[in-house]
């Protein structure tokens, strides 16, 4: 597919959604900010109907503006709760428009989707609860590059997914974006059609067979016909479908060999009704093949690489950047005071102090019935959360441990026990030995307790490396769960010998504790691991770096510089 | 406002995740049910669905919990000091908790109007509003975290004590709990997941012929929403009138020894810990028989529903969650024969 082709098909998607953006769901563009794009949404703004609302939706938008909330001073002044829309209830009947949708948060992503689904907001918040109308199409510009893309299950409910990226100013071509009337004879099955054509693409959800169905209608309609026709079918499988290819067709024919020089890519004026109608051979073919051949006359041609990287784009890139790890609650920890703010978002409103703040003002403010309360005399809850560290002691304590001077690993685990008492931390401890892990000691701040723990850590029997690191990250995630910092101190000679089955043989058994580190990593943990060997371990250095720990071999590493490391990881 | 639902009945494919509803619907007690799967398997389709589904319930006339007349123990205040009021019927709460709803809506909290006018009253919830009923949370792996807290206090008690802005009310709220999500956004933690006791995986069905048939019903519904429903009316009542056979039923409905047996064997074969997973397969499976209009539970029942039960109770292998089923499956096989 060349780039003028691409710019066709952007503006035949276009045309199919100024004119119903609310059932088509959305239309994303992937290209940078530029002349291109700048052009192609000058197009899309001025094929919207007039008078369409369009709102913008800047990335970092919170619940109040996105969902709605308490109008503070119009409340204030009626004397009851008035409803401030959020902005998917302003775009109702509209368009909203998703700025660097490639960053977009889960949560957000998660919004918007359950208002596409009902096509309402539903409002539960400062002490409102209302349902509001929230039909929109989406817009969604995504800067990406490569691996980055706004989120699936999002793209999913969006009719049009077009790119632009391969498009140059030289490229733009004016055209009629829709082909006039063409004489295409109206067609049964088009549901199947449709099916047919995305389960051979690989097309697993069912909103896209869905979108290109209602894409094929809007089509048929703006050819003024009144049933959907072939040609519609065509351009709906070619704008819905093909970009979402997952795999080839699978008959043996050679991809897009015939069409293409049928479909002279670099007319203008091209008529998708030529994909069935100047192309005798194929009028013999079931309507489904056709409607197939429309889709993979789009596909592009560097198809097979684009599949790999959207297979490794969900996988581990997406693990990291997980809601909720650095965010700063207004919500939880202890009450500490109260401080005059706002009270919307979350933020509890302390009335006894505000009547307190409103009281010596009442008779400036005029003699009514009423008692009145300012904006100024909202006071909130303070919280004061815990933010602290709990360092997770993963333990060799295996018979190859053991003999590598285990005893000298429990005086180093003791000395930095005494630090973190110092520092105020937790510490929690693992053991790991024979073929599981266990957990010694649950988080603490008793610095005996730890220690009794430790001393009374028995040696012996082979070591299940990856359950020990599988351990340390449930552990981890839990304590982070719980609003603290974990940072893993992983204490092995790293001669994995027992696998994550039980079963043993230490190929077997690395390369399972290779796959745990890389999952330690993904979920973002710092982690520190101790060699205990008595020459540095070439594996535990390679361990090391595929969890991205800091790595120190024992020998070289004193109670100083081990707790200097521990304190470093944490702050990382 | 309010939308047409699409009809249960009408629902394509996905009979564990109807079972697992429908279970739900006969036992209550049977703990909530967790939907996880891929995009656009209908997850909240069905869960919707399901509100439309259930047959009416007696409540105290006026009682803002919805307080239930027959069982006197677990009536609120109000219901108490009134000592006894009128029988209403009343449909059964399916709520709603959005993402992005704050605290005070869902715990309840002082009533804005009234305390502007300068009183101080107390606005129940969403957890007072699904009180014996289904509270639903779609995308639940990303709700916040201070809400989850407050929901597993509030499950484990059934019943919801709210202190703050000087109120102090506790009020019961025993509710079903159904969550759905799609795990490549997040996991969900681990308290939070031990609270359902069912959990189902839905997939994208495989073959084309369903595939089309289930476009089909779907672009026949938004077209014509009214006579879609319509034309499933009767297979819909049919379903009901099931589920009301079965909760009378549920009560005289026995588990023999044998099947007991079976089930600690189960559950000793996974290594699951503590009792609830043999609590839930013995309470699903005697639903599941109520629905089946039998007498007494068999193996065939346990069977249909041990994976659903005992899937999330697994330890996890954090690098592949899909062989939990799996494991459950061959672990019945091993047993049932």
């Amino acid at each position: 597919m060349t780039a003028g082709r691409a710019w066709i098909d952007a503006l035949q998607a276009t045309a199919l959604f100024a004119d119903d953006p609310v059932g088509l769901g959305g239309l994303c563009v992937r290209a940078g900010a530029g002349p291109v794009r700048d052009r192609f949404l000058a197009l899309l703004w001025q094929a919207l109907p007039a008078g369409m609302p369009v709102r913008r939706l800047p990335l970092h938008t919170g619940d109040d503006r996105l969902l709605g909330g308490l109008d503070l001073s119009a409340t204030l002044q009626a004397g009851r709760p008035v409803v401030q829309k959020g902005l998917l209830a302003e775009a109702d009947g509209g368009v909203l428009v998703l700025a660097m949708a490639e960053r977009i948060d889960a949560g957000v992503g998660a919004r918007l989707r359950a208002a596409m689904d009902s096509g309402s907001v539903t409002l539960h918040r400062d002490g409102l609860s209302r349902v509001l109308p929230a039909r929109f199409g989406i817009v969604a510009l995504d800067e990406g590059v490569q691996d980055e893309h706004p989120p699936a299950s999002l793209l999913d409910r969006f009719a049009f997914l077009l790119d632009l990226t391969g498009v140059s100013l030289a490229d733009l071509a004016d055209v009629a974006p829709l082909p006039e009337a063409a004489r295409s004879p109206p067609t049964d099955g088009a549901t199947e059609a449709i099916c047919h054509a995305a389960f051979a693409l690989g097309i697993d959800s069912p909103h896209p067979p869905l979108l290109a169905l209602r894409a094929a209608r809007v089509a048929a309609r703006l050819a003024g016909r009144e049933q959907v026709a072939e040609a519609d079918l065509a351009l709906a499988a070619r704008l819905v479908l093909a970009p979402r290819t997952m795999c080839l067709p699978p008959d043996g024919e050679t991809r897009g060999e015939p069409e293409p020089a049928a479909n002279a890519p670099d007319d203008p004026g091209d008529d998708p009704g030529d994909d069935a109608g100047n192309d005798l051979s194929a009028a013999d073919k079931p309507l489904e093949d056709r409607v197939l051949d429309a889709a993979k006359a789009a596909l592009p041609a560097d198809l097979l690489s684009q599949l790999a990287s959207t297979d490794a784009a969900r996988g581990l890139v997406r693990a990291p950047g997980r809601a909720g790890q650095a965010r700063f609650s207004i919500k939880r920890g202890r009450p500490v005071g109260t401080r005059p703010g706002d009270p919307r978002d979350g933020a509890r409103l302390h009335l006894l102090e505000t009547l307190k703040a409103a009281a010596p003002w009442q008779r400036l403010r005029g003699k009514t019935d009423r008692f009145k309360v300012c904006r100024q005399d909202f006071r909130i809850v303070r919280f004061r959360q815990r933010i602290g560290t709990t360092t997770v002691f993963a333990v060799d304590a295996s018979g190859s441990a053991a003999l590598n001077r285990l005893a000298e690993a429990k005086g180093a685990v003791e000395l930095l026990l005494a630090d973190c008492y110092v520092r105020r931390d937790q510490v929690a401890l693992i053991a790991f030995r024979g073929n599981a892990a266990t957990l010694l000691l649950p988080p603490t701040g008793s610095l005996p307790r730890a220690k009794r723990g430790l001393a009374g850590l028995p040696g012996g029997g082979p070591t299940p490396l990856a359950a020990g690191i599988e351990a340390a990250m449930t552990l981890a995630e839990t304590i982070r769960r719980s609003g603290r910092t974990p940072v893993v101190t992983l204490l092995t000679d790293a001669r994995a010998n027992v696998a994550r089955d039980g079963g043993t043989g230490r190929q077997h058994a690395e390369a399972d504790a290779m796959a745990s580190a890389l999952t330690l990593r993904a979920s973002g943990v710092a982690a520190l691991l101790i060699d205990t060997s008595p020459r540095p371990n070439p594996f535990a250095a390679r361990l090391a770096a595929e969890m991205r720990a800091r790595y120190l071999p024992l020998p070289y590493a004193d109670a100083s510089s081990l707790s200097r490391a521990i304190r470093e990881a944490g702050a990382a | 406002m309010m939308r047409a639902v699409f009809p249960f009945a009408a629902i394509v494919g996905q009979e564990d995740m109807k079972l697992a509803m429908m279970a739900a619907a006969v036992d209550q007690g049977i703990g909530g049910v967790l939907v996880f799967g891929d995009r656009g398997t209908g997850k909240s389709t069905t869960i919707r669905a399901l509100a439309a589904l259930l047959p009416t319930m007696k409540v105290m006339d006026g009682c803002r919990y919805h307080c239930d007349p027959a069982v006197s123990d677990l009536w609120c205040e109000a219901c108490r000091t009134a000592g006894d009021g009128k029988a209403v019927t009343a449909p059964v709460p399916v709520v709603d908790l959005p993402l992005g709803a704050t605290e005070d809506r869902l715990v309840g909290a002082l009533d804005l109007e009234r305390a502007l006018a300068g009183s101080k009253v107390f606005e129940p919830g969403l957890l007072a509003r699904a009180n014996r009923g289904f509270l639903y949370i779609d995308e639940v792996n990303l709700l916040e975290d201070h809400l989850v807290d407050l929901l597993l206090d509030v499950a484990a008690s059934g019943e919801n004590v709210v202190e703050r802005e000087g109120l102090s009310v506790r009020h019961p709220a025993r509710f079903v709990l159904i969550g759905s999500g799609n795990p490549e956004e997040g996991e969900l933690r681990p308290q939070l997941l031990d609270r359902f006791g069912l959990s189902v995986e839905v997939r994208t069905p495989r073959d084309l012929p369903t595939r089309i048939e289930v476009i089909r019903r779907r672009d026949g519904f938004e077209r014509d929403p009214a006579g879609f429903t319509e034309t499933w009316r009767k297979p819909q009542d049919k379903l009901r009138r099931r589920i009301v056979a079965a909760r009378s039923r549920l009560p005289s409905v026995t588990v023999p020894d044998i099947a007991l047996e079976r089930a600690a064997r189960l559950c000793m074969a996974l290594g699951t810990d503590g009792l609830r997973g043999e609590l839930t397969l013995i309470r699903t499976a005697r639903a599941i028989a109520a629905l089946d209009g039998d007498e007494e539970v068999a193996d065939r029942h346990l069977r249909q529903i041990a994976p659903m039960v005992l899937g999330h109770r697994l330890r996890r292998n954090p690098l592949d969650d899909a062989v939990a089923s799996t494991r459950v499956t061959r672990a019945v096989e091993e047993l049932f024969g």
